[in-house]
C-alpha cells in the first residue's frame, strides 16, 4: 500500500480546534462573526476531508507522524478508507448541524451560547482525531477528550436534571474507558509489544486463548460509547442535552465513535482469524443481538420522543456491531454502509424533535396527535427517518439490512435473520404509531392552533436530511466505492 | 575556582546560610526578605540544573566533603535519580516560593514573615540534603531539619494547625527514630555509613537477622515519613490547617524525597535481589501500598474539606509510588520515578489552587465551590486541568506515569494491585467531577459574597506555570526517561 | 540466659524504648507525651553507645610514645560522634515540640489532649 505523508489530517482536526478558540474570543456579543466562525470551519473541514478522497480511493494511505511520546505511546495519524469514511460522514453532518444549532439555539435563545459552540467544536476536532488515529493509544486519547468535552454539552442546561444526566453519562464513559478500555490497551500492549493497528490484527493467535478472550471482552465492556447493553444507559440519560447535541452526537459523533473503535478492534487489533478461532465472533453478535432486541422493546414503553429515539439508537448502533461481529464481508460492507444510514436517518430524527420542540415545547409522543397538520414538512422529514430505521425501501436503511442478512446467511449465523425480522417489525411497532397520529388524528383542544413550522434555519437541515436519506438510497454507488475499497483493506482479499 | 564543580555542596549550603541571614536581614531592611527569599531560591534551582546537566554528560558526580575519603569522610553522590529530583524539588520550591508572596500575607502575621522564609529556606536546605548525600547518618541529620521545619511551619497556620503540629511531632520523630536504629544496626554489623562503601559490603551479610532487622526499621520508619497508609494519620491534619503555601509545598516535595529515600534504601544501599527475592519485604510492600491506594480512595471520596480530601488523595498516590518501586521490574520503576515528577506538579498546582479559593472567598469547603468558575475561570481552568492530569486522562502528565504503573502491574501479574490503581483513578474521577460540576454548572446563591475577581498576578503565574508543565510534560515522559530514569534503574530491572 | 544476660544492654535499650514509646502513644498529658519521645531517644543514644563499647578497653586517645597501635585496645569512637549529633537533633526536636506545647496551651488552657478535642469538638 503506498503512503503519503500529508499534513491534510493534522489539519482537518486543527480546523475546528481552532475555530473552537475564536468563538471563545469572539464571544456573545459578535454573535453572527461567532456563529460564521463555526460554519467557516466545519466548511472548511469537510473540504479538508474531501481532499484526501482521490488518494484514498486510489488505494493510497495519507500518513502523519505526530508525536513520539515515548517508545510505544506514539501520536500517529494514518488516514485509511474506513478512517476518510467516517471523518467524511461526522464533518459532512456537522455543517448542517451547525446552521440547525444556531436555528435551535436562537430560537430558543438559550444561555452560554458561547460555551456550546467551543466544546461543539472540540468534540468534532476529536471525533477526526478518532477517524484518523494510527494506533489505539492515539484513538483512546481522542476517544477521552470527545469524553471530557461533550459533558459541558450535555449538562448545558444546568439544571438538576441536565446534571444528573451528564453525571450518568460522564460516569458510564469515563469509568469504563478507564477502567476497562485502558486495561485492555494495556493488556495488548503486554502481549504484542505494539499498539498500532494492523491489517489482519495485531495480536497474534500464539498467546494464551483465556487472556485474549479477557481483553476482547475487557475491550467491548470499555468501549460504551457504543452503547451495548447492559452499559447503554448512559445514552438515554444524555437526552437531557439541547437536541442539536443529542443530534450530532449521540448519532454522530460519540457512538459512531463507538462502533468504529469496535470495528477496529474487531479487524485491526484481533483480526478475523483469531475470532473466529476463538468463536468471539458469535460471542460479540449474541450480545450484538440482544442489544438490538432489547433496546427496541425498551423504545416501545417511553413516551418522552427524545427517549424512544435513543433507545432506538442503542438498538441500531448494534446493527453496526453485529455486522462486524459477523467477520463476512458483506455484513461489514452492511455494517459500514450503516454508520452512514443510520446517521443520515437518525439525525433526521433528532431534527424534528428538536424542530417540534423549538415550535411548541412539546417533547412528549402522546402529545404530538396531530401535529402533522401544522408542521407538515417536519412530520413529513420524521417519517422519511422513521421509514429509513425501519429498513424500507427506498431508503438508505434498506440498504444496509440487505448487506446484513446476505453477511449473515454467509457465516453461517443464522439466528441473526431472526433477530433482524424481528427488530425490524419492533422498529415498525415504536416508529409508526408516531407518524399515524402525527397525521391521521385530531389534534385534543386544538392546542396547536397558531403553530407553524420551526424557524428556517431549523426547518432546512432537517429536510435537507430526509432528502439526503432518499438519496442514499438512490445512489449508494457514491459510497459503495469506498466501502468496497474498506472491505478489501480490512479483510484482504 | 570553578564554581560548578562545587554545586552539589553549594545547593545545600546556599539556602541554609541564607535562612540566618533571612532573619538579620528583617532587622536591617525588612522589605529586602522577600526578594532575597526568592533569589535564594531562584539560585538553588539554577545550580539544579546545572547538577543535572552535569550528571546527564559527565556522569555520577561525586564531591568530598572536606576533602576526606570516604568511608571515613561524608561523600555526597550524585546520580541520575539525585539530580532528577533535586530538580523538581528546587523548581517546586521556587515556584511555591513565589506563590506565597500573597497567599502568607492572609494567613501570617507580618511580624513573623521574615521567620516563615527562614523556615522556608531550612525545610528546602534539609531536602535538597537528604538528595544529595551519600551518607546514611548524614541523611538522618538532613531528614530532622527538614522535619523540624516541616513541624513549624505547618504550626504556623491557622489555629487547630498546632495540634496538626503536634501529632506531626510525634510521629515525625517515631520515624525518624526508626530509621536512625536502622542505621544503628546496619553500622554495628558493617562499619560504614557510606552509601557505596554498605553495598560493596552488605552483599556477604545477606543472610544475617540483623541486616533484615535493619531494613524493616529503615522502612517503617520512612513509610511513617511518607505518610504510607495506615501510618498516615499525621498528614491530613497537618497538610489541611497549614498555610496554604506550606501545604502546596510540602505536598510536593516532602513525601516524594522521602520515596527517593526508599529507592536509595531499597535498591542502592542493598541489592534489589535482597528485597525482591530473598526477603518477602517487597511483596509484603505490594500488598501494604495496595491497601494504601484502596484506602486513601475510600476515604477521600467522603471529605468535605478540598484541601483534606487532596491531603487523602495524596495518600494514595503515596501507595501507587512505593507500589511502582516493589514491583521489580523496568515498567513499575520507571512509572514510579515518573510518578514522583508528575505527582509533585499535580498535587502542588492543586493545593496553590485551594490556597488561592481560600485567599478569596475564605473557605476550603467543596460545597463553596459553586460558580467560581464566573469569578476565576483561569485558576479553574488550571483545576480541570489538574483534576484531569489526577483522573490519568491523556495526554497530561498523569496518564504517563499510571501507563507505566499499570503495564508493570501487569507484566508482573498483580491483578489485585492493577484493579486498586484504576479503582483509585475512578475515584478521583468522582471527587473531581463533583467539584467541576460545583465550579462550571452550578449558579452561586449568595452573590454578594463572591464579588471578587482572579487571583493577584504573583498567584496566578505559578499556578498557570505548574499547569502549563502538566499539559506540557506528558509529551516529553519519553525524553526523561530515556536521558534520565533510564540510568537510574537499579541493577538487574 | 545467654542471649538475656549476655545482651544486657539491648535489652534495656529495648525496655526503655517501649517506655518510651508507651507514653508517645497511650499518654494523654502533652508533656508527658514529649517526656515519653525523649526516653524513646535516650534509649537509642544509649543503644549506639553501647555497641561502641569494648571490654577491657580505653577510649580512642593515642599517646606519642606509642608505637604500635592495636584498634582492639580503643573503644570506638564514631558511635559517640554520631550521637553527639543525634542529640543536638533530639534537642532541637525537644524545643520544637516544648514551643508548640505553648501554643497549644495558650489556644486551649490544658495540656489534656482529650479536652483538647473535646474543646475542638464543641466549636465545630
Amino acid at each position: 500500500m503506498e503512503t503519503i505523508i500529508s499534513i491534510k489530517p493534522i489539519l482537518a482536526i486543527t480546523v475546528s480546534a481552532l475555530s473552537a478558540f475564536l468563538i471563545a474570543i469572539t464571544g456573545e456579543k459578535l454573535r453572527n462573526l461567532r456563529e460564521t466562525w463555526s460554519i467557516l470551519a466545519s466548511i472548511l473541514k469537510f473540504l479538508v476531508v474531501v481532499s484526501m478522497l482521490p488518494d484514498i480511493l486510489c488505494g493510497k494511505v495519507i500518513e502523519y507522524y505526530l508525536f513520539k511520546i515515548t517508545s510505544e505511546l506514539i501520536l500517529h495519524f494514518r488516514v485509511d478508507a474506513l478512517g476518510l469514511f467516517f471523518a467524511m460522514t461526522a464533518s459532512f453532518l456537522w455543517i448542517i448541524t451547525s446552521f440547525y444549532s444556531i436555528g435551535y439555539m436562537r430560537g430558543l435563545n438559550e444561555h452560554k451560547q458561547t460555551r456550546y459552540f467551543v466544546y461543539f467544536a472540540i468534540t468534532l476536532s476529536a471525533t477526526m482525531a478518532v477517524a484518523f488515529s494510527a494506533n489505539i493509544f492515539t484513538a483512546f486519547v481522542f476517544y477521552e477528550i470527545i469524553t471530557i468535552a461533550t459533558y459541558p454539552l450535555v449538562a448545558h442546561k444546568e439544571t438538576e436534571e441536565a446534571k444528573k444526566g451528564a453525571r450518568k453519562y460522564l460516569a458510564y464513559l469515563l469509568s469504563t474507558s478507564v477502567a476497562f478500555q485502558l486495561t485492555a490497551i494495556v493488556f495488548t500492549y503486554c502481549l504484542s509489544g505494539n499498539l498500532y493497528f494492523s491489517k489482519g490484527g495485531l495480536l497474534s493467535s500464539d498467546i494464551s486463548s483465556s487472556l485474549l478472550t479477557i481483553t476482547f471482552l475487557l475491550y467491548i465492556a470499555g468501549i460504551t460509547k457504543a452503547a451495548i447493553m447492559p452499559l447503554h444507559s448512559w445514552l438515554p440519560a444524555a437526552m437531557v442535552a439541547p437536541t442539536p447535541v443529542s443530534a450530532l452526537l449521540h448519532a454522530v459523533a460519540v457512538v459512531k465513535t463507538g462502533v468504529f473503535m469496535i470495528i477496529r478492534v474487531v479487524f485491526y487489533i484481533f483480526g478475523v482469524d483469531l475470532l473466529k478461532s476463538l468463536n468471539l465472533g458469535t460471542v460479540l453478535a449474541v450480545v450484538a443481538s440482544f442489544t438490538i432486541v432489547a433496546a427496541s422493546v425498551i423504545a416501545l414503553r417511553q413516551d418522552n420522543l427524545k427517549l424512544r429515539l435513543a433507545y432506538s439508537t442503542v438498538s441500531q448502533l448494534s446493527y453496526i456491531v453485529l455486522g462486524a461481529a459477523l467477520l463476512s464481508p458483506s455484513a461489514l460492507k452492511g455494517s459500514i454502509f450503516h454508520i452512514v444510514a443510520h446517521a443520515f436517518g437518525k439525525i433526521t430524527l433528532f431534527f424534528t424533535a428538536g424542530a417540534i420542540y423549538v415550535a411548541t415545547r412539546k417533547t412528549k409522543i402522546s402529545e404530538l396527535d396531530g401535529i402533522g397538520k401544522r408542521m407538515p414538512l417536519t412530520m413529513a422529514s420524521f417519517t422519511v427517518g422513521a421509514v429509513s430505521m425501519i429498513g424500507v425501501p427506498p431508503f438508505a436503511g434498506f440498504i444496509s439490512k440487505w448487506y446484513l442478512s446476505v453477511g449473515a446467511i454467509e457465516s453461517d449465523e443464522l439466528f441473526v435473520l431472526v433477530i433482524l425480522a424481528i427488530s425490524t417489525i419492533l422498529n415498525a411497532c415504536y416508529f409508526m404509531p408516531i407518524v399515524y397520529a402525527a397525521f391521521m388524528k385530531e389534534s385534543k383542544n386544538n392546542e396547536y392552533n397558531g403553530i407553524n413550522e420551526a424557524p428556517i434555519l431549523v426547518l432546512i437541515p432537517t429536510v435537507l436530511t430526509a432528502v439526503l436519506t432518499l438519496l442514499i438510497f438512490l445512489y449508494p454507488d457514491l459510497f459503495m466505492k469506498l466501502i468496497m475499497l474498506i472491505v478489501n483493506q480490512t479483510l484482504g482479499g | 575556582m570553578n564554581l560548578s564543580e562545587h554545586s552539589s555542596i553549594l545547593i545545600v549550603v546556599i539556602p541554609l546560610i541564607a535562612s540566618f541571614v533571612n532573619i538579620f536581614l528583617n532587622f536591617l531592611q525588612r522589605k529586602l526578605c522577600y526578594p532575597f527569599f526568592v533569589l535564594v531560591l531562584g539560585i538553588c534551582v539554577a545550580l539544579s540544573i546545572d547538577i543535572l546537566y552535569q550528571v546527564i554528560n559527565f556522569g555520577i558526580i561525586r564531591y568530598r566533603l572536606g576533602g576526606w575519603m570516604p568511608p571515613w569522610g561524608i561523600e555526597y553522590v550524585i546520580d541520575h535519580l539525585n539530580a532528577y529530583l533535586l530538580v523538581i524539588v528546587s523548581s517546586m520550591s521556587f515556584i511555591v516560593a513565589i506563590y506565597s508572596k500573597e497567599s502568607v500575607k492572609k494567613e501570617i502575621p507580618k511580624s513573623k514573615l521574615p521567620y516563615f522564609y527562614s523556615t522556608y529556606l531550612l525545610l528546602a536546605t534539609g531536602l535538597f540534603g537528604i538528595t544529595v548525600t551519600g551518607d546514611i547518618f548524614n541523611l538522618y541529620v538532613f531528614l530532622e531539619i527538614a522535619s523540624l521545619s516541616a513541624y513549624a511551619l505547618v504550626a504556623i497556620g491557622e489555629k487547630r494547625s498546632v495540634l496538626a503540629s503536634f501529632h506531626y511531632i510525634i510521629m515525625g520523630t517515631i520515624g525518624a527514630c526508626f530509621y536512625l536504629l536502622g542505621v544503628g544496626y546496619i553500622y554495628i554489623i558493617t562499619g560504614s555509613l557510606n552509601i557505596s562503601d554498605l553495598t560493596r559490603l552488605l552483599p556477604s551479610l545477606y543472610e544475617s537477622k540483623v541486616t533484615l532487622t535493619a531494613l524493616a526499621f529503615f522502612i517503617v520508619g520512612i513509610g511513617i515519613k511518607i505518610a504510607l497508609f495506615p501510618l498516615h494519620r499525621w498528614l491530613p491534619d497537618s497538610y489541611t490547617f497549614a498555610p496554604s503555601a506550606v501545604s502546596a509545598f510540602a505536598s510536593a516535595t516532602v513525601t516524594k524525597v522521602g520515596i527517593y529515600v526508599l529507592i536509595r534504601i531499597s535498591f542502592t544501599l542493598f541489592e534489589p535481589r535482597f528485597l525482591i527475592e530473598m526477603t518477602p519485604l517487597s511483596n509484603i510492600l505490594i500488598w501494604w501500598s495496595t491497601i494504601a491506594i484502596f484506602f486513601g480512595s475510600l476515604i477521600a471520596i467522603g471529605q468535605k474539606d478540598f484541601k483534606r480530601t487532596l491531603s487523602y488523595i495524596l495518600i494514595t498516590e503515596i501507595g501507587y509510588m512505593v507500589f511502582g518501586i516493589n514491583i521489580g521490574n523496568k515498567e513499575g520503576f520507571i512509572g514510579a520515578v515518573l510518578h514522583i515528577l508528575n505527582d509533585s506538579l499535580m498535587i502542588g498546582c492543586l493545593f496553590m489552587i485551594a490556597g488561592g479559593v481560600f485567599y478569596r472567598i475564605g473557605s476550603r469547603n467543596i460545597e463553596d465551590f459553586k460558580g467560581l468558575n464566573r469569578n476565576m475561570p483561569i485558576t479553574m481552568a488550571s483545576f480541570t486541568i489538574a483534576a484531569l492530569s489526577m483522573i490519568g486522562i491523556p495526554p497530561t502528565a498523569g496518564f504517563f506515569s499510571k501507563w507505566y504503573l499499570i503495564v508493570g502491574a501487569i507484566k508482573a501479574g498483580y491483578l489485585v494491585s492493577t484493579a486498586a490503581l484504576i479503582f483509585s483513578s475512578l475515584v478521583n474521577a468522582l471527587i473531581f467531577f463533583r467539584i467541576l460540576e460545583k465550579i462550571y454548572f452550578t449558579k452561586n446563591d449568595n452573590t454578594f459574597m463572591y464579588n471578587f475577581r482572579e487571583l493577584p498576578i504573583s498567584m496566578m503565574i505559578p499556578i498557570v506555570i505548574t499547569t502549563l508543565a502538566i499539559l506540557m510534560i506528558g509529551f516529553y515522559s519519553g525524553e526523561i526517561i530515556s536521558s534520565v530514569i533510564r540510568f537510574s534503574l537499579p541493577k538487574g530491572f | 540466659m545467654e542471649t538475656v544476660i549476655g545482651k544486657y544492654n539491648y535489652w534495656i535499650y529495648i525496655a526503655l524504648m517501649m517506655i518510651g514509646f508507651y507514653a508517645m502513644i497511650a499518654k494523654r498529658n502533652l508533656v508527658k507525651k514529649i517526656v515519653g519521645m525523649n526516653i524513646f531517644q535516650t534509649a537509642i543514644i544509649l543503644f549506639f553507645i553501647s555497641t561502641a563499647y569494648k571490654k577491657d578497653a580505653t577510649i580512642p586517645i593515642l599517646i606519642k610514645s606509642q608505637e604500635v597501635i592495636d584498634p582492639a585496645q580503643y573503644i570506638n569512637p564514631l558511635p559517640h560522634v554520631l550521637m553527639l549529633t543525634a542529640i543536638v537533633v533530639m534537642v532541637s526536636t525537644f524545643g520544637v515540640a516544648l514551643a508548640v506545647i505553648m501554643m497549644l496551651y495558650n489556644q486551649y488552657k490544658t495540656l489534656d489532649e482529650d479536652e483538647i478535642i473535646e474543646i475542638l469538638r464543641k466549636k465545630k
